[in-house]
């Protein structure tokens, strides 16, 4: 299953020209890698602050456009990954892992996609373009 | 999807644990004991002994570290009660002394090993050659993956006895062997990750072509697949085969929602709506391509089908599928792995390259080839080529033919189906 971690952002994070610390940026690093090795990391990014940002709003029949910065930090998002695994409690363990910084609040919100995953078979050859025949050849090759 | 509360249960709550830290508990304790099978078996009654306690008193904060001591315990009381265990207490106390020496001021701290080696080490143990291919699959799912005995069992239709007498002859006949616990030199490693490689696609396959058992259980093999393809990549970054496996799954696993219809059917690739291919397997895919393209080596037989896949997958509609550059990768597979079943899809391009004789020049001398015999999708191809040709009379009989091949009854009966048009054209 896929599962969205969206990283909700802070007061600090959303303040103008507010980087994170250097140290806080290699932990990342190294997050992003752990999961890099764990095979379960699909998709993933940082964004900008909100003051880059703007929102389309529709309502009482008209549409406007509502440039940032926004103030309600909590609703915000910093960031996001989609991770494929195999439960949701598997997702939920590794978010546990996420570096974080302890003088302030911060959190993860973490919702699963929907998934149309339906099998099936196909009989057109142009789609499985190896078997068992395939496999039997190479292992002659290799004399395996 | 159901609508359930996601109050994380504490046994699933373990298994992902399990998931995520059996690997290198097992690869920490082959440290400590020199034998892959039997740190997997203290590995997995610490997960017993876990499954016990953690409900009750709680997940300790460093699950892994716990196992591992845990695990430590178990295997030096082993060795305290059986005298017999002389020889493996001698591999044992060196260690564990150095251990009490060790000036570490926390005396559970798990060894970490930042580079993955010792995953990398246990995927090399668990498809060693002197392990037959069952046997690889087995131990890849149950080290690497994490999956239960019963999960691996469900997944292959076999009985869990079965499955876990093969995992236990399989950890015997590495121990017998003293297969090292090392990553290949650089003269053995190509062999050696093509054997790796062929084990993660027969998993990819085992979920992506089955026609019987769960198709949840088939498509968390795909997904258990493609996870061992990318942790392939992680770990050995200059290889460009990992890549290209990662990418082929990847790309044919993006169209697993539009592979079927409503009812169950097959919808074939030109019939699919492109709009429900997963388009974060697509991007993840073709990058995965992209590394493999970019190492600048020759490009081995997984990078090549994944470069065909990838032609698909950049087609907005079927009308745009480059044709001629699928058959140049054909023509590069032919030379690299020649095989019947490669001809047959080097047709099939041919003829939507430069038309269906073309294409039935091609498939000509794979109808003497004895390999094909009883391989339904020649004379389908054969048919499909006959009918563009307005030839529908021989088209139904291959049609016909083709269905008495087929494996299963979807296909046979839209064979079937096929036979009739074509054979109600031919008599017009």
């Amino acid at each position: 299953m896929r599962v969205m971690v969206m990283v909700q952002s802070t007061p600090a994070w959303e303040a103008e020209g507010q980087m994170p610390t250097t140290e806080m940026l290699e932990a990342m690093g190294t997050y992003n890698e752990e999961l890099v090795k764990a095979g379960i990391m699909l998709d993933g990014d940082g964004l900008k602050n909100s003051s880059d940002g703007a929102r389309v709003v529709f309502g009482n029949g008209e549409t406007r456009v509502v440039d940032g910065p926004f103030t309600e930090s909590k609703e915000l998002l910093a960031g996001y990954w989609i991770w494929e695994v195999k439960s949701f409690e598997e997702a939920v363990e590794w978010a546990k892992r996420c570096p974080h910084d302890p003088s302030e609040p911060s959190q993860l919100e973490l919702r699963p996609l929907h998934e149309a995953a339906d099998f099936g078979d196909e009989y057109t050859p142009e789609l499985r373009e190896q078997d068992d025949h395939l496999r039997e050849q190479i292992q002659q090759q290799h004399g395996s | 999807m159901t609508g359930s509360a996601r109050m994380p249960d504490v046994r699933r709550t373990i298994d992902a644990i399990w998931r995520i830290e059996s690997a290198r508990v097992v690869a920490g304790l082959v440290r400590v004991v020199n034998d892959v099978g039997y740190a997997e078996d203290l590995a997995q009654d610490a997960l017993v002994i876990a499954l016990e306690k953690w409900p009750r008193d709680g997940v300790p904060d460093n699950p892994a570290a716990w196992l591992t001591k845990v695990a430590r315990n178990l295997a030096v009381d082993k060795v305290r009660r059986e005298q017999k265990g002389r020889e493996k207490y001698a591999v044992l106390a060196p260690e564990l002394d150095e251990q009490r020496r060790a000036a570490t001021p926390d005396p559970e701290a798990v060894v970490e090993d930042p580079v993955g080696d010792d995953v990398l080490r246990l995927v090399f143990v668990a498809c060693h050659p002197v392990l037959a291919r069952d046997a690889q699959v087995a131990l890849t799912l149950r080290m690497l993956g994490g999956l239960s005995t019963d999960e691996i069992a469900r997944a292959f239709l076999a009985p869990s006895a079965t499955v876990g007498q093969r995992i236990s002859r399989a950890k015997k006949t590495l121990s017998e062997a003293h297969v090292p616990f090392e990553v290949p030199s650089a003269r053995e490693l190509p062999q050696r990750l093509e054997a790796v490689l062929e084990v993660v696609y027969l998993i990819f396959n085992e979920g992506y072509s089955a026609s019987s058992g769960d198709r949840l259980i088939r498509d968390e093999l795909c997904g258990e697949a493609m996870r061992l393809g990318r942790i392939l990549t992680a770990l050995l970054p200059r290889e460009p085969e990992p890549y290209g496996l990662v990418a082929l799954m990847e790309i044919q696993a993006s169209r697993f929602a539009a592979r079927t219809d409503r009812h169950g059917e097959p919808v074939l690739l030109d019939d699919q709506d492109r709009s429900r291919w997963n388009r974060t397997l697509i991007r993840h895919g073709l990058g995965a391509l992209d590394r493999a393209v970019a190492l600048g080596r020759p490009l081995g037989p997984y990078t090549l089908q994944a470069a065909i896949a990838a032609c698909h997958a950049r087609a907005a509609t079927p009308a745009d599928t480059d044709w001629e550059r699928i058959v140049a990768l054909y023509d590069g597979l032919a030379a690299l792995n020649p095989s019947p079943v490669v001809e047959l899809n080097r047709a099939v391009a041919v003829s939507r390259a430069y038309g269906a004789s073309e294409g039935l020049t091609v498939l000509e001398p794979l109808r003497q080839d004895p390999r094909l015999r009883s391989y339904h999708l020649l004379p389908s191809v054969r048919a499909d080529l006959l009918v563009r040709l307005g030839r529908d009379g021989e088209a139904a009989a291959e049609f016909e033919a083709a269905a008495a091949l087929a494996g299963n009854a979807h296909d046979r009966r839209a064979l079937l189906e096929l036979a009739a048009a074509a054979q109600e054209r031919a008599g017009r």
